[in-house]
Protein backbone atom coordinates (compact mmCIF):
# COMPACT_ATOMS: atom_id res chain seq x y z
CA UNK A 1 0.00 0.00 0.00
CA UNK A 2 1.36 3.62 -0.91
CA UNK A 3 1.95 5.95 1.62
CA UNK A 4 -1.49 7.86 3.34
CA UNK A 5 -1.40 12.01 2.10
CA UNK A 6 -2.88 14.60 4.15
CA UNK A 7 -5.06 16.72 1.89
CA UNK A 8 -6.29 19.83 3.41
CA UNK A 9 -9.73 21.20 1.75
CA UNK A 10 -12.63 23.26 2.06
CA UNK A 11 -16.00 21.70 2.29
CA UNK A 12 -18.97 23.69 2.54
CA UNK A 13 -17.26 26.56 3.58
CA UNK A 14 -15.17 24.95 6.67
CA UNK A 15 -11.70 23.47 6.73
CA UNK A 16 -11.51 20.10 6.44
CA UNK A 17 -8.47 18.15 6.71
CA UNK A 18 -8.38 14.57 5.66
CA UNK A 19 -6.13 11.25 5.24
CA UNK A 20 -6.59 9.07 2.55
CA UNK A 21 -4.70 6.62 -0.34
CA UNK A 22 -3.60 8.22 -3.41
CA UNK A 23 -5.93 5.30 -4.68
CA UNK A 24 -9.29 6.71 -3.24
CA UNK A 25 -11.60 8.41 -4.99
CA UNK A 26 -13.35 12.16 -3.63
CA UNK A 27 -15.95 10.02 -3.19
CA UNK A 28 -15.06 7.66 -0.82
CA UNK A 29 -13.38 10.32 0.78
CA UNK A 30 -15.94 12.23 1.17
CA UNK A 31 -18.36 9.07 2.45
CA UNK A 32 -16.32 6.82 3.98
CA UNK A 33 -13.58 9.37 5.77
CA UNK A 34 -14.82 12.78 5.96
CA UNK A 35 -18.21 11.44 7.16
CA UNK A 36 -20.51 13.22 4.18
CA UNK A 37 -22.83 10.36 2.46
CA UNK A 38 -25.11 12.75 1.01
CA UNK A 39 -23.15 12.22 -2.52
CA UNK A 40 -24.15 8.48 -3.83
CA UNK A 41 -21.82 5.67 -5.51
CA UNK A 42 -24.30 4.46 -8.38
CA UNK A 43 -22.28 3.29 -11.32
CA UNK A 44 -18.81 4.55 -10.57
CA UNK A 45 -17.49 5.15 -14.11
CA UNK A 46 -19.01 8.88 -14.45
CA UNK A 47 -22.37 8.18 -16.09
CA UNK A 48 -25.17 8.20 -13.37
CA UNK A 49 -24.40 11.31 -11.87
CA UNK A 50 -25.51 10.51 -8.37
CA UNK A 51 -21.72 11.70 -6.60
CA UNK A 52 -22.13 14.94 -8.28
CA UNK A 53 -20.06 17.89 -6.03
CA UNK A 54 -18.64 20.77 -6.95
CA UNK A 55 -15.48 21.25 -7.26
CA UNK A 56 -13.75 24.88 -7.35
CA UNK A 57 -16.69 26.75 -10.11
CA UNK A 58 -17.07 23.21 -11.77
CA UNK A 59 -19.48 20.24 -10.77
CA UNK A 60 -17.67 17.17 -11.13
CA UNK A 61 -18.54 13.19 -10.63
CA UNK A 62 -16.68 12.45 -8.05
CA UNK A 63 -16.38 8.88 -8.57
CA UNK A 64 -13.78 10.53 -11.59
CA UNK A 65 -11.40 12.65 -9.19
CA UNK A 66 -8.34 11.45 -6.69
CA UNK A 67 -9.40 12.73 -2.78
CA UNK A 68 -5.68 14.11 -3.30
CA UNK A 69 -6.92 16.10 -5.78
CA UNK A 70 -9.17 18.10 -3.96
CA UNK A 71 -5.79 19.70 -2.14
CA UNK A 72 -6.22 23.35 -2.01
CA UNK A 73 -9.36 23.45 -3.49
CA UNK A 74 -13.23 24.32 -2.42
CA UNK A 75 -16.01 21.59 -2.52
CA UNK A 76 -19.64 21.77 -2.25
CA UNK A 77 -21.64 18.69 -1.64
CA UNK A 78 -25.88 18.21 -1.10
CA UNK A 79 -25.20 18.66 2.90
CA UNK A 80 -23.92 22.07 2.18
CA UNK A 81 -26.90 23.84 0.42
CA UNK A 82 -29.68 24.16 3.12
CA UNK A 83 -29.08 27.07 5.79
CA UNK A 84 -29.65 25.72 8.95
CA UNK A 85 -33.44 24.31 9.07
CA UNK A 86 -33.91 26.36 6.32
CA UNK A 87 -34.13 24.17 2.87
CA UNK A 88 -32.33 25.66 0.00
CA UNK A 89 -35.00 26.65 -2.93
CA UNK A 90 -34.13 23.61 -5.59
CA UNK A 91 -34.69 21.42 -2.01
CA UNK A 92 -38.18 22.68 -1.33
CA UNK A 93 -39.03 22.80 -5.11
CA UNK A 94 -37.94 19.21 -5.22
CA UNK A 95 -40.32 18.43 -2.34
CA UNK A 96 -43.32 20.58 -3.38
CA UNK A 97 -43.34 18.75 -7.07
CA UNK A 98 -42.43 15.71 -5.97
CA UNK A 99 -39.07 15.37 -7.60
CA UNK A 100 -37.92 12.40 -6.10
CA UNK A 101 -39.14 8.79 -5.08
CA UNK A 102 -36.17 6.70 -4.24
CA UNK A 103 -33.57 9.53 -3.54
CA UNK A 104 -30.56 7.89 -4.93
CA UNK A 105 -29.95 10.50 -7.12
CA UNK A 106 -31.55 13.39 -5.38
CA UNK A 107 -28.14 14.56 -4.28
CA UNK A 108 -26.24 14.91 -7.32
CA UNK A 109 -29.37 16.57 -9.36
CA UNK A 110 -29.27 19.03 -6.34
CA UNK A 111 -25.66 20.17 -6.92
CA UNK A 112 -25.85 19.67 -10.83
CA UNK A 113 -28.79 22.29 -10.24
CA UNK A 114 -27.34 24.45 -8.37
CA UNK A 115 -24.70 25.12 -10.74
CA UNK A 116 -27.08 25.64 -13.64
CA UNK A 117 -29.09 28.57 -11.58
CA UNK A 118 -26.09 30.31 -10.67
CA UNK A 119 -24.26 29.99 -14.53
CA UNK A 120 -28.36 30.68 -16.07
CA UNK A 121 -30.56 32.12 -13.56
CA UNK A 122 -33.16 31.29 -15.90
CA UNK A 123 -32.66 28.50 -18.12
CA UNK A 124 -35.11 27.37 -20.60
CA UNK A 125 -36.21 23.56 -20.51
CA UNK A 126 -33.84 22.52 -23.20
CA UNK A 127 -30.74 24.12 -21.31
CA UNK A 128 -31.62 22.22 -18.21
CA UNK A 129 -32.27 19.27 -19.62
CA UNK A 130 -28.60 18.76 -21.39
CA UNK A 131 -26.91 20.32 -18.17
CA UNK A 132 -28.61 17.94 -16.04
CA UNK A 133 -28.22 15.15 -19.32
CA UNK A 134 -25.18 13.67 -17.17
CA UNK A 135 -27.45 12.90 -13.70
CA UNK A 136 -29.83 9.09 -14.21
CA UNK A 137 -33.00 8.86 -12.47
CA UNK A 138 -34.83 5.63 -12.67
CA UNK A 139 -37.67 6.80 -11.02
CA UNK A 140 -39.34 10.04 -11.80
CA UNK A 141 -39.04 10.45 -15.77
CA UNK A 142 -37.10 13.33 -15.39
CA UNK A 143 -40.29 15.80 -15.82
CA UNK A 144 -41.11 16.77 -12.01
CA UNK A 145 -37.41 17.35 -11.73
CA UNK A 146 -37.15 20.12 -14.70
CA UNK A 147 -40.50 21.40 -13.02
CA UNK A 148 -38.65 21.55 -9.81
CA UNK A 149 -35.81 23.48 -11.30
CA UNK A 150 -37.74 25.52 -13.19
CA UNK A 151 -40.16 26.32 -10.05
CA UNK A 152 -36.55 27.12 -7.85
CA UNK A 153 -35.63 29.36 -10.56
CA UNK A 154 -38.75 31.41 -10.05
CA UNK A 155 -38.67 31.83 -6.64
CA UNK A 156 -34.94 32.71 -6.39
CA UNK A 157 -35.28 35.32 -9.06
CA UNK A 158 -38.56 36.26 -7.58
CA UNK A 159 -37.06 36.48 -4.16
CA UNK A 160 -33.56 38.27 -5.59
CA UNK A 161 -36.05 40.99 -7.62
CA UNK A 162 -37.70 41.74 -4.15
CA UNK A 163 -34.75 42.41 -2.80
CA UNK A 164 -33.22 44.64 -4.81
CA UNK B 1 -8.81 0.42 -7.29
CA UNK B 2 -4.86 -1.39 -6.77
CA UNK B 3 -2.38 1.07 -4.58
CA UNK B 4 -0.75 3.76 -6.41
CA UNK B 5 1.39 6.69 -5.69
CA UNK B 6 0.31 10.39 -6.59
CA UNK B 7 2.50 13.00 -8.03
CA UNK B 8 2.10 16.14 -9.30
CA UNK B 9 4.95 18.03 -11.03
CA UNK B 10 4.61 21.78 -11.64
CA UNK B 11 7.27 21.82 -14.67
CA UNK B 12 7.27 19.96 -17.98
CA UNK B 13 11.14 19.09 -16.99
CA UNK B 14 10.20 17.24 -13.72
CA UNK B 15 7.35 15.79 -15.36
CA UNK B 16 9.53 14.27 -18.03
CA UNK B 17 11.90 13.34 -15.50
CA UNK B 18 9.23 11.44 -13.40
CA UNK B 19 8.14 10.07 -16.43
CA UNK B 20 11.79 8.70 -17.51
CA UNK B 21 12.08 7.11 -13.59
CA UNK B 22 8.80 5.75 -13.70
CA UNK B 23 8.36 3.08 -16.41
CA UNK B 24 4.89 1.94 -14.71
CA UNK B 25 3.17 5.59 -14.89
CA UNK B 26 0.34 7.03 -16.18
CA UNK B 27 -1.12 10.32 -17.01
CA UNK B 28 -3.93 12.09 -15.00
CA UNK B 29 -5.29 15.08 -16.93
CA UNK B 30 -9.24 15.12 -16.49
CA UNK B 31 -9.62 11.39 -15.45
CA UNK B 32 -12.71 10.72 -16.96
CA UNK B 33 -11.20 7.67 -18.99
CA UNK B 34 -7.95 6.82 -16.79
CA UNK B 35 -9.87 6.56 -13.49
CA UNK B 36 -12.00 4.20 -15.16
CA UNK B 37 -9.27 2.02 -17.04
CA UNK B 38 -7.47 1.86 -13.62
CA UNK B 39 -10.95 1.10 -11.68
CA UNK B 40 -11.87 -1.71 -14.16
CA UNK B 41 -8.34 -3.44 -14.34
CA UNK B 42 -7.95 -2.22 -18.10
CA UNK B 43 -4.89 -0.04 -17.05
CA UNK B 44 -2.31 -0.63 -14.47
CA UNK B 45 -0.34 2.04 -12.25
CA UNK B 46 2.10 2.43 -9.99
CA UNK B 47 2.51 5.52 -9.88
CA UNK B 48 -0.45 8.28 -11.13
CA UNK B 49 1.15 11.80 -12.45
CA UNK B 50 -1.30 14.89 -12.76
CA UNK B 51 -0.17 16.99 -15.31
CA UNK B 52 -2.42 19.71 -14.06
CA UNK B 53 -0.19 21.74 -12.18
CA UNK B 54 1.47 22.48 -15.21
CA UNK B 55 1.61 25.78 -16.56
CA UNK B 56 1.77 25.26 -20.20
CA UNK B 57 -0.48 22.07 -20.10
CA UNK B 58 -3.40 24.73 -18.62
CA UNK B 59 -2.79 27.40 -21.34
CA UNK B 60 -5.32 28.14 -24.16
CA UNK B 61 -3.18 30.39 -26.37
CA UNK B 62 -5.32 32.12 -29.75
CA UNK B 63 -2.60 34.25 -31.66
CA UNK B 64 -3.84 37.30 -33.53
CA UNK B 65 -3.71 35.43 -36.61
CA UNK B 66 -6.23 33.07 -34.60
CA UNK B 67 -3.94 29.99 -35.02
CA UNK B 68 -4.27 28.15 -31.98
CA UNK B 69 -2.70 25.92 -29.21
CA UNK B 70 -4.76 24.35 -26.50
CA UNK B 71 -2.93 22.46 -23.52
CA UNK B 72 -3.31 19.30 -22.96
CA UNK B 73 -5.28 19.21 -19.97
CA UNK B 74 -7.67 22.06 -21.06
CA UNK B 75 -10.79 20.72 -19.71
CA UNK B 76 -13.50 21.01 -22.37
CA UNK B 77 -15.41 23.59 -20.57
CA UNK B 78 -13.31 26.17 -20.96
CA UNK B 79 -13.09 25.95 -25.04
CA UNK B 80 -16.77 25.71 -24.66
CA UNK B 81 -16.94 29.07 -23.00
CA UNK B 82 -14.49 30.70 -24.39
CA UNK B 83 -15.82 33.49 -26.41
CA UNK B 84 -12.95 34.04 -29.29
CA UNK B 85 -13.31 30.41 -29.77
CA UNK B 86 -16.88 30.29 -30.03
CA UNK B 87 -16.67 32.46 -32.62
CA UNK B 88 -13.04 31.55 -34.43
CA UNK B 89 -13.88 27.90 -34.14
CA UNK B 90 -17.60 26.98 -33.55
CA UNK B 91 -16.81 23.54 -34.37
CA UNK B 92 -14.47 23.29 -31.67
CA UNK B 93 -16.90 25.04 -28.89
CA UNK B 94 -19.28 22.66 -30.05
CA UNK B 95 -17.38 19.18 -29.94
CA UNK B 96 -16.07 20.26 -26.35
CA UNK B 97 -19.43 20.10 -25.44
CA UNK B 98 -20.46 17.27 -26.90
CA UNK B 99 -18.24 14.90 -24.62
CA UNK B 100 -19.85 13.55 -22.20
CA UNK B 101 -22.04 15.88 -19.93
CA UNK B 102 -21.80 18.92 -17.82
CA UNK B 103 -19.44 17.48 -15.23
CA UNK B 104 -17.41 15.88 -17.07
CA UNK B 105 -16.47 18.37 -19.44
CA UNK B 106 -15.40 20.63 -16.36
CA UNK B 107 -12.82 17.52 -15.65
CA UNK B 108 -12.11 16.02 -19.61
CA UNK B 109 -9.63 17.63 -22.03
CA UNK B 110 -9.09 17.19 -25.58
CA UNK B 111 -5.32 16.21 -24.94
CA UNK B 112 -6.98 13.27 -22.87
CA UNK B 113 -9.23 12.38 -25.79
CA UNK B 114 -6.38 12.43 -28.39
CA UNK B 115 -4.16 10.49 -25.91
CA UNK B 116 -7.34 7.88 -24.99
CA UNK B 117 -7.09 7.21 -28.96
CA UNK B 118 -10.29 6.01 -28.81
CA UNK B 119 -11.68 4.69 -32.54
CA UNK B 120 -15.01 7.03 -31.65
CA UNK B 121 -13.39 10.45 -30.24
CA UNK B 122 -15.27 13.08 -31.00
CA UNK B 123 -12.64 15.51 -31.06
CA UNK B 124 -10.36 13.72 -33.26
CA UNK B 125 -12.07 14.03 -36.69
CA UNK B 126 -12.23 17.56 -36.16
CA UNK B 127 -8.50 18.11 -35.29
CA UNK B 128 -7.33 16.20 -38.51
CA UNK B 129 -9.98 18.31 -40.58
CA UNK B 130 -8.24 21.31 -38.89
CA UNK B 131 -4.86 20.20 -39.76
CA UNK B 132 -3.59 20.27 -35.75
CA UNK B 133 -0.68 18.65 -34.76
CA UNK B 134 -0.07 17.20 -31.69
CA UNK B 135 3.28 18.38 -29.12
CA UNK B 136 5.01 15.98 -27.74
CA UNK B 137 7.71 16.26 -25.22
CA UNK B 138 9.75 13.60 -24.09
CA UNK B 139 13.71 12.50 -22.84
CA UNK B 140 14.74 13.24 -26.27
CA UNK B 141 13.48 16.57 -26.73
CA UNK B 142 9.82 17.97 -28.47
CA UNK B 143 8.45 16.58 -31.72
CA UNK B 144 5.21 17.05 -33.91
CA UNK B 145 3.36 14.87 -34.93
CA UNK B 146 0.25 15.61 -37.61
CA UNK B 147 -2.95 14.41 -35.38
CA UNK B 148 -3.94 12.58 -38.50
CA UNK B 149 -0.54 10.08 -38.53
CA UNK B 150 -1.21 10.26 -33.68
CA UNK B 151 -3.60 7.07 -33.38
CA UNK B 152 -2.21 4.02 -34.60
CA UNK B 153 -4.45 1.24 -33.19
CA UNK B 154 -8.06 1.08 -30.51
CA UNK B 155 -6.13 2.55 -27.57
CA UNK B 156 -2.78 3.49 -28.79
CA UNK B 157 -0.79 6.21 -30.17
CA UNK B 158 2.69 7.58 -31.53
CA UNK B 159 3.38 8.17 -27.84
CA UNK B 160 7.01 6.76 -27.29
CA UNK B 161 7.96 5.77 -23.34
CA UNK B 162 8.57 8.58 -21.58
CA UNK B 163 6.35 10.95 -23.95
CA UNK B 164 4.08 13.41 -22.90
CA UNK B 165 1.50 15.20 -24.96
CA UNK B 166 2.14 19.58 -24.12
CA UNK B 167 -0.71 20.93 -26.69
CA UNK B 168 -2.07 20.60 -29.29
CA UNK B 169 -2.04 23.30 -32.04
CA UNK B 170 -4.39 24.58 -35.32
CA UNK B 171 -2.66 26.40 -37.39
CA UNK B 172 -4.27 29.63 -38.58
CA UNK B 173 -7.16 29.05 -40.99
CA UNK B 174 -7.24 30.82 -44.69
CA UNK B 175 -9.28 33.26 -45.25
CA UNK B 176 -13.06 32.61 -46.45
CA UNK B 177 -12.59 28.84 -44.31
CA UNK B 178 -15.35 27.08 -42.10
CA UNK B 179 -14.96 23.98 -40.03
CA UNK B 180 -17.82 21.29 -38.97
CA UNK B 181 -18.20 17.88 -36.65
CA UNK B 182 -21.35 16.07 -36.66
CA UNK B 183 -21.79 12.47 -34.86
CA UNK B 184 -24.86 10.50 -35.11
CA UNK B 185 -26.38 9.30 -31.87
CA UNK B 186 -29.50 7.61 -31.04
CA UNK B 187 -30.20 9.99 -27.98
CA UNK B 188 -29.80 13.74 -27.72
CA UNK B 189 -26.78 13.85 -25.65
CA UNK B 190 -24.03 11.81 -23.59
CA UNK B 191 -23.51 9.14 -25.94
CA UNK B 192 -20.73 7.70 -28.21
CA UNK B 193 -20.56 8.34 -31.91
CA UNK B 194 -22.25 5.59 -33.91
CA UNK B 195 -20.46 7.42 -36.89
CA UNK B 196 -18.85 10.73 -36.77
CA UNK B 197 -17.47 13.41 -39.57
CA UNK B 198 -15.41 16.38 -39.18
CA UNK B 199 -14.72 19.04 -42.28
CA UNK B 200 -13.21 21.64 -42.96
CA UNK B 201 -13.11 24.10 -46.41
CA UNK B 202 -11.42 26.86 -47.64
CA UNK B 203 -13.21 29.16 -50.76
CA UNK B 204 -11.59 31.29 -52.69
CA UNK B 205 -13.19 33.32 -55.57
CA UNK B 206 -16.43 31.11 -55.34
CA UNK B 207 -14.36 27.56 -55.78
CA UNK B 208 -13.42 25.70 -53.08
CA UNK B 209 -9.37 26.01 -52.45
CA UNK B 210 -9.22 23.73 -50.16
CA UNK B 211 -10.86 20.62 -48.01
CA UNK B 212 -10.31 18.01 -45.21
CA UNK B 213 -12.57 15.18 -43.82
CA UNK B 214 -11.91 12.75 -41.63
CA UNK B 215 -14.67 9.95 -39.87
CA UNK B 216 -14.62 8.31 -37.00
CA UNK B 217 -16.14 4.98 -35.35
CA UNK B 218 -15.85 3.43 -38.47
CA UNK B 219 -12.14 2.11 -38.50
CA UNK B 220 -9.81 1.22 -35.87
CA UNK B 221 -8.46 4.53 -35.25
CA UNK B 222 -10.32 7.79 -36.28
CA UNK B 223 -9.95 7.71 -40.36
CA UNK B 224 -8.78 10.47 -42.40
CA UNK B 225 -9.70 10.38 -45.78
CA UNK B 226 -7.51 12.63 -48.32
CA UNK B 227 -8.84 11.69 -51.18
CA UNK B 228 -12.39 13.00 -49.88
CA UNK B 229 -11.07 16.63 -49.50
CA UNK B 230 -8.80 16.66 -52.45
CA UNK B 231 -11.68 15.84 -54.60
CA UNK B 232 -13.09 18.78 -54.24
CA UNK B 233 -9.97 21.39 -54.63
CA UNK B 234 -11.23 23.51 -58.01
CA UNK B 235 -14.56 22.80 -57.86
CA UNK B 236 -18.14 24.94 -57.32
CA UNK B 237 -19.32 24.15 -54.24
CA UNK B 238 -21.95 22.13 -55.41
CA UNK B 239 -24.36 19.43 -53.94
CA UNK B 240 -23.49 16.83 -56.36
CA UNK B 241 -19.58 17.66 -55.48
CA UNK B 242 -19.94 17.56 -51.39
CA UNK B 243 -21.85 13.96 -52.75
CA UNK B 244 -18.95 12.32 -54.37
CA UNK B 245 -16.67 13.45 -51.70
CA UNK B 246 -19.01 12.40 -49.29
CA UNK B 247 -18.87 8.55 -51.56
CA UNK B 248 -15.52 8.83 -50.89
CA UNK B 249 -15.22 8.78 -47.71
CA UNK B 250 -17.86 5.98 -47.10
CA UNK B 251 -15.43 4.20 -49.32
CA UNK B 252 -12.62 4.55 -47.19
CA UNK B 253 -14.52 3.06 -44.58
CA UNK B 254 -13.95 -0.59 -42.89
CA UNK B 255 -16.63 -0.15 -40.05
CA UNK B 256 -17.56 -3.28 -37.97
CA UNK B 257 -20.75 -4.08 -36.54
CA UNK B 258 -21.13 -3.70 -33.08
CA UNK B 259 -23.92 -2.87 -30.35
CA UNK B 260 -24.26 0.07 -31.72
CA UNK B 261 -24.66 0.05 -35.51
CA UNK B 262 -24.30 -3.13 -38.01
CA UNK B 263 -21.29 -2.38 -40.42
CA UNK B 264 -24.46 -1.88 -42.97
CA UNK B 265 -25.96 0.76 -41.50
CA UNK B 266 -22.67 2.45 -40.64
CA UNK B 267 -21.36 2.52 -43.86
CA UNK B 268 -24.47 4.34 -45.23
CA UNK B 269 -24.43 7.20 -42.67
CA UNK B 270 -20.43 7.63 -43.37
CA UNK B 271 -21.77 9.50 -46.86
CA UNK B 272 -24.87 10.94 -44.87
CA UNK B 273 -22.70 12.21 -42.39
CA UNK B 274 -19.78 13.38 -43.92
CA UNK B 275 -21.82 15.18 -46.79
CA UNK B 276 -23.89 17.48 -43.65
CA UNK B 277 -20.46 18.04 -41.64
CA UNK B 278 -19.04 19.42 -45.25
CA UNK B 279 -22.31 21.17 -45.73
CA UNK B 280 -22.04 23.40 -42.35
CA UNK B 281 -18.24 23.43 -42.93
CA UNK B 282 -19.24 24.98 -46.61
CA UNK B 283 -21.86 27.42 -44.50
CA UNK B 284 -19.63 28.68 -42.17
CA UNK B 285 -16.83 28.87 -44.94
CA UNK B 286 -19.31 31.46 -46.94
CA UNK B 287 -20.19 33.27 -43.84
CA UNK B 288 -16.87 33.95 -42.91
CA UNK B 289 -14.53 36.80 -43.92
Amino acid sequence: MSAKVQVQTTINNEPVEFLCEPRQSLLECLRDIVGLTGAKEGCGDGNCGSCTVRLGDRIVTSCLVLGVEAAGQSITTVEGLAHGNTLHPLQKAFLENAALQCGICTPGFLIAADALLQKHPQPTEEQTRFWLANNLCRCTGYDKIIRAVQAAAHEINANSGAAQ
Amino acid sequence: MKAFDYAAPASLPEAVGLLASQPAARLLAGGTDLLVQLRSGRKQADVVIDVKKIPELNEITLAPDHSLTIGAAVPCYRLTDHPAIRTHYPALAEVASWIGGTPIQGRASLGGNLCNSAPSADSIPLLIALSASAHLIGPAGRRSVPVEAFCTAPGRNQLAPGELLVAIHIPAPAPHSGAAYLRFIPRNEMDIAVVGAGASLTLANGLIAAARLALSSVAPTPLFVPAAGESLIGQAPTPAALEAAAQLAQAAASPISDMRGSAAYRRHLCAVMARRALELALARAQESK
